[in-house]
This record gives C-alpha cells, structure tokens and sequence, in this order.
C-alpha cells in the first residue's frame, strides 16, 4: 500500500509539472508554457507515444482549438447545423493535435527566446519569440496570436511562423476543399478523417 | 531602358485590370494543380535529392554559398530600394555588396552584417507591391513554381533591373557581346538549392501536415509576398475578431 500511494504520488508530481496553471500574463504563459513543451519533448526516458500524449494534454488546456477550428472553417461555420459542427470540431481537434506533435517534435533541440509583446486589442496580445540559430538551422522568428478575453486564462489562437500564419494557410486549405466541392463541408470531414486515420 | 518601360507599363496595365481581384484568384487553376504535381515530382526525384546532398556539405561550404548567392542579390535590391524611395535602404545594400565583395572575398564572408550593414532584400514585385499593383491572379510555372500575374511579369523586369543579370543574361542583348547565361543560371540553381537546402524540414513538415499541398503553398507563397511587400511579420485578419460575434 505504501508502495502504491509512493507511485501514485510520483506519477502526481511529474504530471503536474506539465500541467499546473501557466501565468495569466501573455509573455510569462509562453515563456512556461515552451519550457514545459521543451521538457516533455527532451525527457529521454518517455517514448514518442508519451511525449506525444503530453504535449496533447499541454495543448488542450492551452490552445484555443475550438475557436481555431471556426477561424479555419471560415463563413461557411455560419451555414452548419449543430450536428455538422459538432463533427468538424472533433475531427478538427484530432487533426490539429496530429499535426501539431508532429512539427514540434523537429524544434525541440533548439534554444527559446521571449522578444516582446505588442497588445494589439483587449482580446489579442501578440508575444514575439525567436528560437536561436544553431550549426545547423537558422533562427526562426515565432509570434503567438495569445487569445486575453478572460485576462486570468489566456489561450493560443495562432502561430505566425516568420511572417506565415499557421492558422490562416490551414484556413485557406480548407476553403479551397470548400470551394472545388461547392462548399459541401462532407468533403472536407472526409479529408480530414483521411489525415487524422493515416 | 525602353524595354523596361515598356514592361512596367505592360505590368500596370495587366494588374490595374486585377485590382479589385482577390488575392486568391485561380487564373487556371486544373493547369496549375497538373504543373505543381510536375513539380513536386520533379522536387522529389531530383532538387530534393541535391538539396539533401547539399545538406551533408561541411558547414563553412554551405554558409559561404548562401552568402555568395546572397551578396549577388544584394544588386537588384539597390535599384529596387531607390524605385521605393529608400534611400537608406539602398545606401545599406550598396554598403553590404562593397563590404562582402572585398572584406567578405567576392561575398563569401558575410562582415557586413557585423558592421550593421543588413541588406533587406527587394525586387520588382515587391517595388510593384509598394506601388498598390495587385497580385493579379494566381498560378504555377514549371520548374520556377508559384507566381502571379504581378511576380511573373517582375521576374522579367527583374533581369533588366539586376546588374548582375545585365552582366550575365543580356550582356549580348545590351553590349552586343558574348552573354554568359550559365553563370546567371549557375547562381540562381545555387539560390535555389541552398533555399530548398534550409528549408528541408519546412518542406517534409508542409507535406506531411496538409490536406491539400496545392492550397497551402500557394497560401504560404501568398502570405510570404504581403510581409516581404509590407516589411511586417504580422499581418491582421479581421475574422479573427469576427469569431466572438
């Protein structure tokens, strides 16, 4: 019994540390939230699979994916029934989540640098970040769109990879599956299960 | 210089008709999706594979070509930042080229940068960009990739406005004299490799994370134009602020 309230307490703290409550400051989150990020993705003894789900669990509680999703569905969220949307917001959530460990898993080597932040409205501060140049990669200049509605929670609502929204090329994508499919949202789930079940 | 004219003129005209297009229009978009699949084949069986060789280059070989071909671009920037009234600019990039030519032996060092001298890089489309000419509409041309009405019409403007084109692509055409075309094209495939080269991961990562490669790099090469033409990393979308309506 000691044994097992010793591992489960274990397990408690070493959870925690990825998932306690990040500063409501917009700079202070980011700068956590990477740290975290950086940690699950160096520690050695976790397999991919667990990085993985760890950084999922980190985006889930930080990322604004619902929000994301209707942004990147664009006016034709307007046109959908409830059930419709339902549909897309969980495949959107598994795609995003797939893709998203999938291109963190390539930085995580590299150096992390808080630059600045510019609040562009009461609901958006923008935080400018840059990870370091190395031997082999050059530095990236990364700018997080920090959703501050609820100024105590603030959420990811996008990623501005040197001048390139992550956010607005995924938006794009899928009009334009909208648009070759006169705006039938069924192609574009199918596109999505396809991603999402490869 | 009538030859320029003409095209800027031919370019203003072609574009003005655009101006109200959105960015996102197809000119011919069945075409473009065949050429850019001729292209992702072609990327795959050959720019890939040398890009990938490139990669395992030593170090201080793959630095000196990217500045070699970095500091020859440096001369189309110059008459690009004066056509934008950038003095300052054009004074840093004229510094940058003098500097790394000499300093930086025929560019392969890069002290310019050291001495504060940082070239932005500008051409044509970007000049036509600052002047309010539109993209136009939208397609792809084999081999060089992803372009607009504006960038095509650029790209050949460029080659009249280039020094280091002038020199190379039309020395025969200008001076009468025998052109060198190869070492034009030799430097444009060396940008080219060293681009592709940096941006390895870039590229696996676009292509193992889209639903539909085609939309997303002409997203990527649309956006990449507006910040080149804006000198801003973060451009505003309204829809953002339309989601909590």
């Amino acid at each position: 019994m000691k044994k097992f309230i010793f591992y489960i307490s274990l397990t408690f703290l070493i959870n925690y540390n990825y998932l306690f409550a990040y500063s409501s400051q917009p700079k202070l989150f980011i700068s956590e939230l990477v740290n975290d990020v950086v940690l699950v993705l160096s520690e050695a003894g976790l397999s991919v699979k667990d990085k993985n789900q760890k950084i999922e669990e980190i985006a889930k509680k930080n990322v604004d994916i619902p929000a994301l999703g209707l942004y990147t569905l664009g006016s034709v969220r307007k046109t959908l029934d409830d059930e419709k949307l339902n549909e897309y917001n969980d495949l959107f959530s598994k795609y995003f989540l797939k893709s998203l460990t999938s291109r963190l898993s390539e930085y995580s080597t590299q150096k992390f640098e808080i630059i600045d932040e510019e609040q562009k409205s009461t609901s958006y501060t923008i935080v400018n970040s840059k990870i370091a140049s190395s031997d082999k990669n050059p530095e990236i200049k990364i700018s997080w769109r920090v959703y501050t509605k609820n100024p105590e929670k603030p959420l990811i609502r996008d990623l501005i990879v040197e001048g390139l929204s992550l956010a607005k090329t995924q938006k794009e994508e899928f009009a334009s599956i909208l648009n070759s499919n006169n705006n039938d949202i069924n192609a574009l789930l199918d596109k999505l299960k396809e991603f999402v079940s490869n | 210089m009538r030859k320029l004219l003409i095209l800027i003129s031919a370019i203003l005209i072609i574009c003005s008709v655009n101006l109200r297009a959105e960015t996102e229009k197809e000119c011919f978009e069945k075409v473009s999706r065949s050429i850019f699949k001729f292209n992702e084949g072609l990327d795959n069986i050959l720019i890939g594979p040398i890009s990938r060789g490139y990669n395992k280059l030593p170090e201080p070989i793959k630095k000196g070509t990217g500045n070699f071909t970095s500091n020859i671009a440096t001369l189309l920037s110059i008459p690009n930042h004066l056509l934008q009234g950038n003095l300052d600019g054009a004074g840093d990039a004229f510094g940058s080229f003098l500097v790394n030519s000499t300093l930086g032996v025929l560019g392969f060092a890069d002290v310019a940068t050291g001495l504060g001298l940082e070239d932005t890089k500008e051409d044509l489309s970007q000049t036509l960009g600052v002047y309010g000419v539109q993209n136009g509409c939208y397609f792809v041309l084999p081999v060089l990739g992803p372009t607009t009405v504006r960038d095509s019409f650029a790209m050949v403007g460029d080659t009249f406005l280039d020094p280091f084109a002038t020199m190379t692509w039309r020395q025969k055409e200008i001076f009468n004299r025998n052109g060198k075309k190869r070492e034009y094209i030799g430097v444009k495939s060396a940008t080219a490799i060293d681009f592709r080269g940096k941006n390895e991961k870039n590229f696996t990562s676009l292509k193992e994370n889209s639903i539909d490669l085609y939309s997303a790099t002409k997203s990527i090469y649309l956006q990449n134009k507006i910040k080149k033409i804006k000198n801003s990393d973060i451009l505003e979308d309204d829809d953002w602020g339309n989601l909590d309506n």
